[in-house]
């Protein structure tokens, strides 16, 4: 590109009339071997843009605060609310504290995931990328460093041509300085989700946490600052692969940032008191491209690297009521709406239940009722069985048979348990035990919020059929007569 | 003959070939690639001062660090050793009453135990002792010598027919191959033994011939094996009121161990382990399910029937 066509306009935000924007990676433009040029994105002013600062600042905050949040669980058990412990194999979540064997919990989380951004994408189109996605949010929140630095749109490209000088030398280096700062925190508040916060901050500056701390801070200081700070669209035109799934996710009813062409074409620059008749709405001002972090053109249409982010809705509906003409000529809209339109029809519609969206959120409102349900009637009292597999039996001096057997006593609460152990579903099975109660049942301690392993032999008589039989092994607590039951087979050689 | 022209695209030189009109880009490599291949080799050579590297004729370079992964080795080894020690010695004076008290040393001797088994034992006990013919099963509750810790400690300090001055001694008679008694007295010596045994169930001993060998055991057996086949554990003959046989529970197999009077030898581990290793050997082998309890019984721990194992795992 020849470097005169970015040869800054003066900065007058009064003036709409023609900036003189490039969209570099405008649909015409697009070569896939072309050089990354530089976005230098305007600020714009308006809905869209507050609430994007919104979402920001609620998003951030959410993730920075989170870790801090304690929640009482009793002696001797974290008192942090969000937390991943792998040492101890936990994951708790406010009044939620999920074992291992659980993480079923986590995929229906996914899967809710998944759905919800199915909806979304139904619904609004690109919603996430535009205001949530933890790229949007960080490449948004650096464009604004770097705009309190470095100054807007025209300043930064005046900078960027100018050459070298202590002035820009100065800026560069605080604005990659705080770029860093950011970083470092980003990366510094993800390992506080995976051990205590408050000690692992002291242990940090310390130089007493876990390498493993200090590594993943490295790590995602660098991707963060890699990420927003020097790749930003590029990771959501070329890294992504949501831009991708999303054409397969909308369809002509769908809302997405829409440049409405049957009203602003034909387009072209108009002079002040110039008549409306016979030409479009769009006076070819390119307020939309300068404002745009993506670098294109939302005229060229529906394009891969618009994440929808509706900053160029902000920027030409000031253009509008400057020119006097009414807003949203960059709107929410669907390709039903333009054909419609294009076809005569006035009216805009807006059809936001469609089979589509109602099967998205019947499949969400299932999927969250089954987790519901899991997680309401979760056992606190579980219990797994590994039979010994050598020596698969042993005949005892009696002739009879006998089975060993490892149980693994699972209590998810937060006491010791007495539960009492029993053999049931084999004719002539009983427990072999140096002491047994009278019902020839085994009484073990489950410790608190433990697997606790105990040994049990089975003897069965030398009549059981030769191979493998099946049989349960059931606990049942001696205080709450909660009960837990597991399969599991006895095998016998048959005779010699 | 190639012409290197600059690309107005990306402004990059081509390398002046083509092919049917394609050319290629000669793009450099990039700038901070490079650099950091250029960091790999000093950090090599950094490398090569610091730790051990080169080869040289019948060594090594050292390195100032003096790292050596052999050296870590033995010393991570000895902190183990250190850190059990104080647990095998307090197994090396633990009753049985102590053990069955205290779960921690449970816990330990069978940890301790397995793994010395394992090592030692596996080949021809199998594994969890699951016993082989000739080499007896230990997870069941028939024993030769006696199921008691204390005894199961005693047969592996001295071992079995052993080099050991102590060793358990035991010869069966080889009746067959020595001669001592006729084909046909050791066949009704054979059904005699199925008679008075759990295996008459399944082989029907023949009463007549059973009745004929009667005399002959009461002559050759009865004073090892006891007059009712009860066996003698202190002279190590095994009961034969039970229906497992040591090598094999055919009718052929039984004849043949009259005939041959098998004994195995098992080694003395006195000299290659400390009385804490012997004792926690002992306990995982007593608790693999048949162990029996010491003469002087354990005092009953209160409340509970407690289970063979119970660890906690946090
Ligand atoms: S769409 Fe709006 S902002 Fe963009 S060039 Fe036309 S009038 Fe200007
Ligand atoms: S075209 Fe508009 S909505 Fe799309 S990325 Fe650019 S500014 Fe955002």
């Amino acid at each position: 590109m020849d470097p005169s066509a970015l040869a800054p306009a003066p900065d007058n935000a009064e003036d709409a009339h023609a900036i003189d924007a490039e969209a570099v990676n405008a649909k015409a433009r697009r070569q896939l071997y072309a050089k990354r040029q530089a976005i230098h994105p305007k600020l714009a002013h308006g809905p869209f843009r507050t609430l994007k600062w919104e979402a920001m600042i609620v998003l951030l905050a959410i993730y920075y605060i989170t870790p801090w949040l304690r929640w009482d669980r009793g002696v001797g058990r974290p008192d942090q609310a969000v937390l991943v412990d792998f040492e101890g194999r936990r994951f708790y979540f406010f009044f939620i504290e999920l074992w291992p064997q659980e993480v079923y919990y986590i995929t229906g989380l996914l899967v809710l995931a998944a759905l919800g951004i199915f909806l979304s994408s139904a619904l609004f189109g690109r919603v996430w990328c535009g205001y949530a996605c933890p790229q949007t949010v960080w490449t948004d929140l650096y464009i604004h460093v770097e705009r309190l630095i470095e100054g807007d749109r025209n300043a930064r490209l005046r900078l960027a041509n100018a050459p070298f000088s202590r002035r820009k030398i100065g800026k560069k280096v605080a604005k990659h300085a705080a770029w860093l700062i950011i970083a470092a925190a980003t990366g510094g508040a993800w390992v506080f989700y995976f051990a205590d916060a408050p000690s692992l901050l002291h242990d940090l500056f310390t130089g007493a946490a876990a390498p493993s701390a200090y590594l993943f801070v490295g790590v995602l200081t660098f991707t963060t600052y890699v990420l927003a700070g020097t790749m930003r669209e590029q990771v959501c035109t070329y890294m992504c692969p949501w831009p991708r799934i999303q054409a397969a996710m909308i369809d002509k009813d769908a809302l997405s940032v829409t440049y409405r062409r049957d009203r602003g074409e034909p387009r072209g620059s108009h002079k002040r008191g110039q008549s409306w008749e016979l030409r479009g709405d769009c006076i070819d001002c390119r307020q939309c491209i300068a404002v745009c972090p993506q670098g294109i053109d939302i005229r060229d249409g529906d394009q891969l690297e618009c994440i929808n982010c509706a900053l160029c809705i902000d920027a030409c509906d000031d253009v509008m009521a400057k020119v006097d003409r009414p807003k949203g000529l960059i709107a929410y809209d669907s390709y039903a709406n333009i054909a419609r339109r294009l076809e005569g029809e006035k009216h805009t519609r807006y059809r936001l239940i469609r089979p589509r969206t109602v099967l998205y959120g019947v499949l969400m409102a299932i999927v969250a009722a089954i987790m519901i349900y899991g997680l309401a009637t979760r056992h606190s009292l579980d219990i797994n069985v590994i039979r010994d597999r050598s020596p698969p039996f042993v005949r005892l001096a009696d002739g009879s048979l006998r089975n060993d057997y490892a149980l693994k006593l699972m209590n998810k609460s937060d006491r010791p348990r007495r539960v009492a152990i029993s053999v049931e579903g084999l004719d002539g099975a009983h427990l072999q035990a140096a002491r047994l109660d009278a019902q020839g049942r085994a009484i073990a301690t489950a410790e608190a919020d433990s697997v606790t392993t105990v040994r049990v032999h089975v003897v069965a008589p030398n009549r059981v059929p030769e191979g493998s039989n099946r049989l349960r092994f059931s606990i049942s607590d001696l205080e709450t007569g909660e009960t837990a039951e597991s399969a599991s087979a006895f095998l016998a050689g048959g005779s010699l | 003959m190639t012409k290197r022209e600059r690309d107005h695209v990306s402004g990059t030189e081509t390398t002046g070939h083509e092919w049917d009109g394609l050319r290629e880009l000669d793009t450099p490599l990039p700038r901070w690639w490079l650099h950091v291949f250029y960091a790999t080799i000093a950090i090599a050579i950094v490398y090569w001062i610091l730790m051990p590297a080169w080869p040289i004729g019948n060594g090594y370079t050292k390195g100032v660090l003096g790292w050596s992964d052999r050296a870590n080795v033995a010393r991570d080894l000895q902190a183990l050793e250190a850190g059990r020690a104080a647990m095998f010695q307090r197994f090396a004076t633990a009753t049985a009453a102590d053990i069955a008290n205290d779960p921690a040393l449970q816990e330990f001797a069978r940890a301790a135990g397995e793994s010395v088994f394992g090592d030692n034992c596996r080949t021809c006990h199998g594994a969890g002792g699951a016993g082989a013919p000739g080499y007896p099963v230990l997870a069941d509750d028939v024993w030769i010598w006696g199921g008691s810790i204390a005894d199961i400690e005693h047969t592996l300090r001295v071992g079995i027919r052993s080099d050991h001055p102590q060793a358990r001694m035991s010869a069966m008679p080889a009746f067959g191959r020595d001669r001592l008694l006729t084909s046909q007295e050791i066949g009704d010596v054979t059904e005699f033994v199925i008679s008075i045994s759990s295996a008459n169930a399944r082989l029907n001993a023949d009463a007549n011939a059973a009745s004929r060998g009667a005399t002959v055991y009461a002559q050759q057996c009865a004073l090892c094996h006891g007059g009712a086949g009860a066996g003698d554990r202190t002279l190590g003959a095994p009961s034969l009121r039970d229906d497992v046989w040591l090598y094999g529970a055919s009718r052929d197999e039984i004849r043949r161990q009259v005939e041959l009077g098998r004994g195995g030898v098992m080694p003395a581990w006195e000299q290659r382990f400390d009385a804490g290793t012997l004792r926690a050997l002992a306990y995982y082998v007593h608790d693999l399910g048949g162990g029996e309890p010491d003469a002087t019984p354990p005092q009953a721990s209160p409340a509970e029937a407690a289970p063979v194992q119970q660890s906690a795992l946090r």
